[in-house]
């Protein structure tokens, strides 16, 4: 595998990090699978690119996306998922029905063909990387996951609301029976965690395009991450989002056709032995 | 839900004498049906039995191991897929391919059993999903052996069920056949044990019972009758593509084993006849029918997750009283 396929590996796994981690903390915390993520993420591309082109603004667009998908999180959490709290099955079954539901309204609006959202002037072009010329773009990819992960461990790590999210994930009871309002943690959680798809579907709209199926491709890769690296587990997304991100490439450059073999043939014999992932803890 | 376990002398092939009768009206009721209807209207009803079946292999692990998969659609598909592949492009005889479809599904179903019995819930719920999107990955890429994104077509059909009621009194036979195994196959002992994992894995264990190898088993045998459903969708259809396999389809037998009701087996008829025609109505109205089934999907299981017949049930009662 050479540099640059090694980039390639690289910056997807920092799209699908971004992705896969606001899936995980709304799985870690609410125990909610949300099979609508991935969905969110279309919306997030596709209205990341409505605002992007309208303003000529590749920030609003990222805003945009995210505010406007935290928008649909909120409607979907406390608008539908209410009425099923506790049920899982429910719970995942009913964020399926809405899945279908966004993709075939996307359909609806943006039509079938494929859009890609503007790059700002400034992250045109290419720069040489240990002698290879890679572009700037997909580089900025890699940083914002970087970042993002940075951030999503500060916050977990060291401050109040990150305290309350971790106590929620081990023992939420109890953290409601020590006079913390665990409902308004359950519904920041849930609008982070679907801001964060709609961040990822304005990145990865960049330089993977939008298309009607995509949304479905990067929940079973998301899937994959949180299946491999455990539920609710930073560093397991990380290292998840790694293993997925390179196998991918790697699957691509050898077996194009078989591809999706190569990721979930390592993630299938994983289960085997780790049945809750890497970094998966039983509760 | 408990069954009597007495033996009862006057019983025929398992049935007390009035389930029996009541079998046998459905099926002579059923099969008057190409008399009455048009053309078009016995296909939809040979559609509603293929995914009947589908969908009671459905229930068979979700009814009675408490283990809803995600990825039947894509069993079902591959015995779709195969049955057309060895018809068109290897040149098998319609019979020859139908087994072989069928053995592909249940190889298939066993591959996935594998991984997935050591899961439970969400999890496996999620493997499923992942699997089925797997072959789903598969049909669609492998452009060679599956026509890609084309599909691929065939003409599966023996001669001799070449007319719509011909093959609608086939499948009616099959789907006879098929829904007393599977009855046969829930009410057995080993039905029982797969409840009893259902209601209480520990206490399954600590009894001595091979959880994993039954969950194995279990999965197996209802990924065979969703490949005698995928087999006999390739000769309802002719034509086989990876929307045949798409996670859309292993969606909507979980609705229609839902809409009939969880664990009750023959509800799956139901449910497949409420989907399949609720989808005719809306796509002569609109082509919006994923997103009518999205919704359909968030209702039932914000208003009815006991099923139709179950809410209808609970609405009469609520009614008399």
């Amino acid at each position: 595998m050479s540099l640059f396929q090694l980039l390639n590996g690289l910056t997807f796994a920092a799209l699908l990090f971004v992705v896969a981690s606001g899936f995980t903390l709304i799985f870690g915390l609410l125990r909610i699978v949300n099979l609508a993520h991935g969905a969110l993420y279309l919306f997030g591309g596709y209205i990341g690119y409505t605002v992007a082109t309208r303003t000529g603004s590749f920030v609003l667009g990222g805003v945009g996306a995210m505010a406007a998908v935290a928008a649909i999180g909120f409607v979907l959490d406390q608008g539908l998922l209410r009425f099923v709290r506790g049920n899982e099955l429910r719970q995942v079954l009913l964020t399926l029905g809405v899945a279908f539901f966004l993709n075939d309204l996307a359909l609806v609006i943006w039509g079938g063909d494929s859009f890609t959202v503007p790059i700002p002037q400034l992250l045109r072009g290419g720069i040489k990387v240990f002698g290879t010329f890679y572009p700037t773009y997909r580089l900025f990819v890699l940083v914002t996951g970087v970042v993002v992960f940075a951030a999503l461990w500060l916050l977990l790590n060291h401050t109040r609301l990150g305290a309350l999210i971790r106590a929620g994930v081990d023992d939420a009871e109890m953290v409601e029976a020590s006079g913390v309002n665990i409902q308004r943690i359950f519904l920041i959680t849930f609008l982070l965690g679907s801001a964060l798809a709609g961040l990822g579907g304005l990145m990865g709209g960049a330089f993977l395009s939008l298309y009607p199926s995509a949304d479905a491709e990067i929940l079973v890769f998301s899937l994959a991450v949180v299946v491999i690296g455990g539920r609710g587990s930073l560093v397991g997304i990380g290292v998840g989002s790694l293993l997925v991100g390179l196998l991918n490439t790697l699957g691509q450059v050898m077996f194009p056709e078989l591809a999706y073999f190569v990721i979930f043939g390592p993630m299938a014999v994983l289960l085997a032995f780790r049945p809750l992932g890497l970094f998966g803890r039983a509760t | 839900m408990t069954m009597p376990l007495s033996p009862n002398p006057s019983r025929l092939a398992g049935m007390t004498g009035r389930a029996a009768l009541i079998a046998a009206l459905v099926v002579i009721a059923a099969a008057g049906v190409p008399l009455v209807l048009s053309n078009y209207q016995v296909g939809l009803a040979t559609e509603v039995m293929i995914f009947g079946i589908l969908a009671m292999s459905v229930d068979i692990l979700a009814g009675f191991a408490g283990r809803t998969s995600l990825g039947h659609g894509a069993i079902f598909g591959v015995s779709t897929y195969v049955v057309v592949y060895s018809t068109a492009q290897a040149g098998f005889s319609p019979a020859t391919a139908f087994v072989l479809g069928v053995l592909a599904a249940t190889a298939v179903a066993s591959v996935f059993a594998l991984l997935a019995v050591r899961t439970s819930g969400v999890y496996f719920l999620l493997l499923t999903l992942a699997l089925g999107m797997i072959i789903w990955g598969i049909c669609l890429r492998w452009t060679q052996v599956t026509g890609g994104e084309n599909g691929m077509r065939g003409d599966v059909r023996p001669a001799m069920l070449l007319s719509h009621s011909a093959f609608y009194w086939a499948v009616l036979a099959g789907a006879a056949v098929v829904s007393f195994a599977m009855w046969r196959f829930v009410r057995s002992p080993f039905g029982l044990t797969l409840r009893g994992i259902r209601d209480s894995e520990s206490r399954m264990r600590s009894l001595g019972y091979n959880v994993p190898l039954h969950l194995f088993i279990g999965f197996t045998v209802s990924g065979f009758f969703a490949g005698v459903a995928g087999a006999l969708y390739a000769m309802f259809n002719n034509f086989v593509s990876p929307s045949t396999v798409a996670l859309a389809q292993s969606v909507e037998c979980v609705l229609m084993m839902i809409a009939g009701g969880v664990g009750t087996l023959f509800g799956a008829f139901i449910g497949s006849a409420a989907i399949i025609a609720l989808e005719n109505v809306v796509s002569s109205y609109t082509e919006r029918w994923q997103m009518v089934l999205g919704i359909t999907f968030v209702l039932i299981m914000i208003f009815a997750p006991e099923g139709i017949i179950g809410k209808l049930r609970a609405i009469l009662s609520r009614k008399v009283r």
